[in-house]
């Protein structure tokens, strides 16, 4: 059966300076409960628009989404959020904020502590609990905000660009982190990501989109997620097929970059 | 018009007047700084940070507050103080010379309607206020013109009317036509006498000028001891009819009511503001027209409604931090990171519950920023409604004290009102780091 239905969704935003931005074209996609989507595509192709409706938080111009049957009219804690940065709760300590979502349901603080603690050690923060999070580095602070998702446990997790602020070897130790959290809680988890590699990496499928207007492009099967999940993740990278799917979608992405430069309005020279 | 010109002209005069001294207190400051500057070489430590930074100047990093400049700042700043005031507590070669005090001579010469000359002696005792000593005058002398004695008032120029005694008065025509033999006209420049100077006012009468030394009166500033004094005093006897803490007691009342009526409604009216359309589009007018209207202009409004009882003045600092607060509650909800309210959304909070464990505690550095500013203004606010009208607080005390010309209790006052808006901000400041400890670091 299929658990998340997004069907003949289309965006378009009226900005007050006046005329129309069409953010996304007919998006159709069906997800099955515990599949794990990475979603890339060049920088304002829709990406967030897209997240955001499914989480509840913008309303499509056409079209719906739907998880398990039921129409998504709001934001609600069976889809969970990761942010890229700065959504944690400054003012709690690490362990308030991944205790936040029980919390709110009026879990009680004993049954809660057990669940906190537990999801710390899990993302590699035990004994972190106490700190403030603004104490954290940005690699720890994302390992929260994991934590915090999970600890509401929703049956789908939104990410968006959960890693892009990271430096190069915090991402990479992330990833393992994702790919492992995917296996061990088998939630259905969609991540957008602008690192081609990073797509390729963690996606058990891979939906490439094309902007202007943001529209699927390409949706495929992936190997390498359920490669990394059993190995060291630079193995897979060091794999000859990883490298030349690799080189075929930075193509195809670069391809797209160049088209839409050509398409630029009144020949201005794009940055 | 020609008057505005004429204020300018008096401005750009005093400040004439007072360039010397500023450029005096500059040279002070560099000298000092040139001093440490060499005793740090002299002792082999370059002008090199614990940063062991090479580029400081333009590193705004690399500029720290020197507490040695902070303790000379200060020390000069009393020692300028007390030497000019004569002070006691500073050595006496290092108080201003005082004014003239001893006995001065000078001679004039009058000369009668009928071309007629004759020169009389005049003894001048210079004396500080409260001695009078015995000014007899001995043999009037020889011709028209004859001797006085007068005694004069230390710093004090005062017209001598020395004709009066005179055979040919001013009445009948006789004209002071020169000082110890100098030739002296009605309204023309002044004599130095050695221990004053003297001239000839445009009536034709002495004008007699002891040297008033470098020191300033205690009524303009009275010495650091004679304050230190008044303190003491009233800190036992009190002052007209209250005690120095009831005074100081009665402002920080007003002010602390003030401020917690103005927090109490203006927090969640900003909040209001911050989060609805309507209740935004409703105060904005309000809320922006007040904010540029200084309290302080709503002083005579406030007493003609309110009278000028406690509840004029709590009226009047509640309206001063109202608008502060309320500004400082909307923009500190304003202020909130959407990503934030979406995750709370997200992990299933509710409307109230995203309010209260997102909106609330995120615009905390902003209403703590608003307060501080808010305690300012009213502790601003209020010691000038008690300048205005008020039997009781700090304000009230410098403005009575000043009618009476108690200069002394004036600076007491001045000095306790400082540190008190200082303690003021230091509390709040500990407050904010204390309760909002994640403020600039999101
Ligand atoms: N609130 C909005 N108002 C107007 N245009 C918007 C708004 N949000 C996004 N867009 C536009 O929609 C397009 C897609 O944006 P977005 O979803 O953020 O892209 P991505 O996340 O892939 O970079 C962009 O052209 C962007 O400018
Ligand atoms: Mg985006």
């Amino acid at each position: 059966m299929t658990h998340l239905v997004i069907d003949g969704l289309s965006m378009r935003f009226r900005p007050p300076g006046g005329g129309t931005v069409e953010a996304l074209r007919d998006i159709n996609l069906s997800l099955e409960r515990g599949e794990l989507l990475s979603i890339l595509g060049p920088s304002g192709c829709g990406k967030t628009t897209l997240l955001n409706i499914v989480a509840g938080f913008l309303a499509p111009s056409e079209g719906r989404v739907a998880l398990d049957g039921r129409e998504v009219r709001g934001p609600g804690a069976e889809r969970g959020m990761v942010f890229q940065q700065g959504a944690l709760f400054e003012w709690m300590s690490v362990r308030d904020n991944v205790g936040f979502g029980p919390r709110m349901k009026g879990m009680r603080a004993r049954e809660r502590a057990g669940v906190v603690d537990h999801l710390l050690e899990t993302v590699g923060l035990g004994g972190f609990g106490d700190k403030a999070v603004y104490e954290l580095s940005g690699g720890m602070q994302q390992r929260v905000a994991l934590a915090r998702c999970l600890a509401n446990d929703p049956e789908v997790i939104l990410m968006d660009e959960p890693l892009g602020a990271l430096d190069a070897l915090t991402r990479e130790k992330m990833q393992g982190l994702v790919l492992k959290l995917w296996q061990e809680t088998g939630k259905t988890i969609v991540l957008i990501t602008h690192s081609v590699e990073e797509a390729l990496l963690l996606g058990a499928r891979l939906v490439v989109m094309a902007p202007r207007p943001g529209r699927v492009f390409r949706d495929e099967r992936l190997p390498f997620a359920a490669m990394g999940a059993g190995q060291d993740l630079r193995a897979v990278k060091r794999d000859p097929d990883f490298a030349l799917r690799r080189e075929e979608i930075l193509s195809m992405i670069w391809d797209m970059e160049e088209e839409i430069m050509g398409r630029a309005p009144n020949g201005a020279v794009p940055a | 018009m020609n008057e505005f010109w004429n204020e300018v002209g008096g401005v750009l005069s005093a400040a004439a007047k007072a360039l010397p001294w500023i450029v005096a207190y500059v040279a002070l400051i560099l000298l000092l700084l040139a001093l440490w500057r060499g005793a740090r070489r002299l002792f082999g430590r370059g002008p090199q940070d614990a940063m062991r930074r090479t580029v400081t100047f333009g590193d705004a990093g690399a500029v720290r507050a020197s507490p040695l400049a902070s303790v000379l700042s200060i020390a000069a700043i009393f020692l300028l103080w007390a030497a000019f005031t004569g002070s006691v507590l500073v050595p006496s070669w290092l108080r201003a010379p005082g004014p003239f005090v001893g006995d001065g001579r000078l001679a004039y010469t009058a000369e009668a309607p009928d071309g007629a000359r004759d020169e009389a002696t005049v003894t001048v005792a210079v004396r500080p206020e409260g001695e009078t000593p015995d000014i007899a005058s001995g043999t009037p002398g020889e011709g028209f013109a004859k001797d006085d004695a007068v005694l004069i008032r230390a710093g004090r120029a005062t017209l001598v009317k020395v004709q009066d005694n005179d055979e040919v008065t001013a009445a009948d025509g006789a004209r002071i036509v020169a000082v110890d033999g100098t030739a002296m006209e009605p309204g023309g420049p002044g004599l130095d006498l050695g221990w004053g100077r003297v001239n000839v006012t445009a009536r034709g009468t002495l004008n007699v000028a002891p040297d008033p030394g470098w020191r300033m009166e205690p009524l303009w500033l009275p010495p650091p001891e004679s304050v230190a004094r008044r303190l003491v005093e009233i800190a036992q006897g009190g002052y007209r009819d209250a005690s120095l803490w009831e005074h100081l007691g009665y402002s920080l009342f007003r002010v602390v009511t003030g401020f917690l009526l103005g927090a109490i409604v203006g927090i969640p009216l900003g909040y209001a503001m911050g989060l609805s359309g309507w209740f935004r589009g409703w105060f904005d007018p309000i809320v922006e027209f007040m904010r540029p209207v200084p309290p302080l202009a709503l002083i005579p409004l406030v007493i003609i409604w309110a009278g000028i009882g406690e509840t004029g003045k709590i009226v009047l600092l509640f309206l001063a931090s109202l608008w502060i607060m309320a500004i400082a509650a909307r923009s500190g909800v304003s202020g909130v990171r959407l990503s934030k309210v979406h995750a709370a959304y997200s992990l299933g909070a509710s409307r109230a519950q995203v309010l209260w464990h997102v909106i609330v505690p995120n615009s905390l550095p902003d209403v703590f920023t608003g307060a501080r500013v808010a305690m300012g203004v009213c502790w601003g606010t209020v010691v000038a409604a008690e300048l205005v009208a008020a039997n009781q607080g700090a304000g009230m005390m410098i403005m009575a004290a000043s009618k009476f010309q108690q200069t002394d209790i004036v600076i007491m006052g001045i000095v306790l009102i400082g540190v008190i808006g200082l303690a003021i901000d230091l509390l709040m400041r500990w407050g904010e780091r204390t309760l909002v400890p994640w403020k600039g670091r999101a």
